[in-house]
């Protein structure tokens, strides 16, 4: 067992919104931090570790005056959407290093009433690298294309086994009342969608929503307080992935370091994961990601994904909640992989409920899969 | 047909470890650079070699010559430069040779003719202030 045992996820919290054209970007932080300490059972004043993200470049400390916060650890990383899956491993390391005892991370996004370009705006960070690339029209989205036309070359991938990535990812948006879209589509209706970066359609994209979210994680001792079963944190791990000095091979992604090293962390094997929640900013990430976890043998993806395996009732139901393609994607959709997890593994979910959920894997994806992006992975258990 | 770099695309900013990359698209040549010490090639430019952090750079002049490693053809992009450009086709190429990858465009074709493998040489598109992109063309 690791140090990270700890530490547990003792409260999480979705925000219900997907369009807060009247709310602030902050307002939705501390709405989610409210609901996840509430569902901790725990207060505001008992915070002593906040972990946040998508903020200014010193942003926290603004964030911490919203909450009237003096946390004695805090944690800003940014590496795009899997960075809140990182921040739970980030937090229980703290927490059992003694840095901390309650960590709380929130997240708020205005993405959808600010009209903020979250796939289709172009390189801005100014990094080295940055002047190679931006000159030639990279986006988000256009850089997880570059990863799906490979595969399908390499692999003989078909557009069909994409689009029921989101065929699947609707059906579960239609059992979640919250979730942005909730009527059936088809793989047909993928397909007849229009072409934005071949061979993604629009379908194949996430859906740019509002949302906010909150975790809270706390030592184990803490956690016996809480009104509701602690969720345990039974391994993590990080990676990066970028051009590797022009060599990079572009099917395999940051999961395939991260997963091994995290389930073993965890001393699990694949048959153990009951569900998975996989970071779906588009239909390839979740192909690609599945493969670089090990679930499936490399180029495995298309056919692993088809025939209901990825649903709920089939072999691995992955996005219960709908994900990033029909339910919400405020821009770093990493917090909402965790919060759907706990979950399942508290057994709320009603009509979307996997049984028997004992083990959840999050994988987060960050940033542009075609140049670099940043996996995050996270394997929970049922706790007591 | 999309031909690229006619307006304002970002133009790349240009720094000490990457100056000379840039001159020699400016002279419509194309460079990598090779460590002095441990042989690797690389690509981006940078002053030091990532695999042995020696300072030793040798600029390695490529023949030009690629195949398509992967591409997309764009039908969405908002941003100056490109937004009036659509469809573009945005692409690794791998260099004959050095097998290392580039992004680029894959120009002076329809997009819908582009395919991975395809055989493509470099061709400098000039932005002004002396900056030329390298971009790729079929070959012939
Ligand atoms: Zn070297």
């Amino acid at each position: 067992m690791s140090g990270l045992a700890d530490a547990a996820i003792v409260g999480a919290y979705e925000h219900p919104t997907r369009w807060a054209p009247n709310e602030t970007q902050f307002q939705l932080h501390a709405e989610s931090a409210r609901g996840a300490l509430d569902d901790a059972g725990l207060s505001i004043r008992d915070v002593d570790g906040l972990l946040s993200s998508g903020l200014s470049p010193i942003g926290i400390m603004a964030l911490a005056e919203h909450l009237n916060l003096q946390p004695r650890f805090h944690d800003s990383t940014n590496i795009g959407g899997s960075t809140f899956v990182a921040q739970v491993l980030h937090a229980a390391a703290a927490i059992a290093a003694g840095l901390c005892n309650v960590a709380l991370i929130t997240y708020g996004s205005k993405a959808s009433s600010d009209r903020f370009a979250v796939g289709t705006g172009g390189l801005s960070g100014g990094d080295p690298p940055d002047q190679f690339e931006a000159p030639f029209g990279p986006t988000v989205m256009n850089s997880y294309a570059l990863v799906a036309q490979r595969h399908m070359h390499e692999f003989g991938t078909t557009p069909e086994q994409l689009a029921e990535v989101a065929v699947t990812m609707r059906r579960h948006a239609g059992l979640n009342p919250h979730a942005r879209y909730r009527e059936p589509i088809t793989i047909d209706d993928v397909l007849a969608s229009r072409l934005v970066s071949s061979p993604l359609h629009l379908l194949d994209c996430c859906v740019i929503t509002d949302g906010g979210g909150a975790v809270v994680v706390a030592r184990r001792d803490r956690a016996r307080d809480g009104r509701k079963p602690t969720v345990r944190i039974l391994g993590g791990a990080e990676s990066l992935r970028h051009t590797a000095m022009g060599r990079r091979d572009l099917t395999e992604v940051a999961a395939a370091q991260s997963g091994p090293l995290a389930m073993q962390m965890a001393g699990i094997k694949h048959a153990d994961v009951d569900m998975c929640m996989i970071y779906d900013s588009f239909t390839i990430t979740v192909v690609a990601t599945l493969e670089s976890l090990g679930f499936c043998g490399r180029g495995e993806g298309g056919p692993f994904v088809s025939g209901g395996r990825i649903g709920l009732g089939g072999e691995l139901p992955i996005n219960t909640d709908g994900g990033g393609l029909s339910s919400n994607h405020p821009g770093m959709r990493g917090i909402f992989l965790v919060i759907e997890a706990v979950r399942q593994l508290r057994g709320e979910c009603g009509k979307r409920q996997v049984e028997d959920c004992d083990v959840a894997l999050c994988h987060g994806t960050g940033g542009m899969l075609g140049l670099r992006h940043s996996g995050a992975t996270l394997i929970l258990g049922k706790g007591d | 047909m999309a031909e690229l770099g006619k307006s304002a695309v970002p133009k790349p900013r240009v720094d000490e470890e990457s100056k000379g990359f840039w001159e020699a698209c400016g002279r419509g040549e194309l460079y990598v650079q090779e460590c002095g010490d441990c042989g690797a090639l690389r690509h981006y430019p940078r002053a030091l070699c990532p695999e042995c952090l020696s300072a030793d750079v040798r600029w390695r002049r490529c023949s030009g010559r690629g195949r398509v490693y992967t591409f997309t053809v764009v039908h969405q992009n908002q941003a100056p430069g490109f937004r009036d450009k659509l469809p573009y086709v945005l692409a690794y190429v791998e260099l004959e040779g050095e097998g290392l990858r580039l992004l680029t465009n894959i120009v002076r074709c329809k997009p819908t003719e582009v395919r991975i493998g395809m055989d493509v040489e470099v061709v400098f598109d000039e932005i002004g202030s002396g900056i030329a992109l390298a971009m790729f063309a079929p070959v012939d």
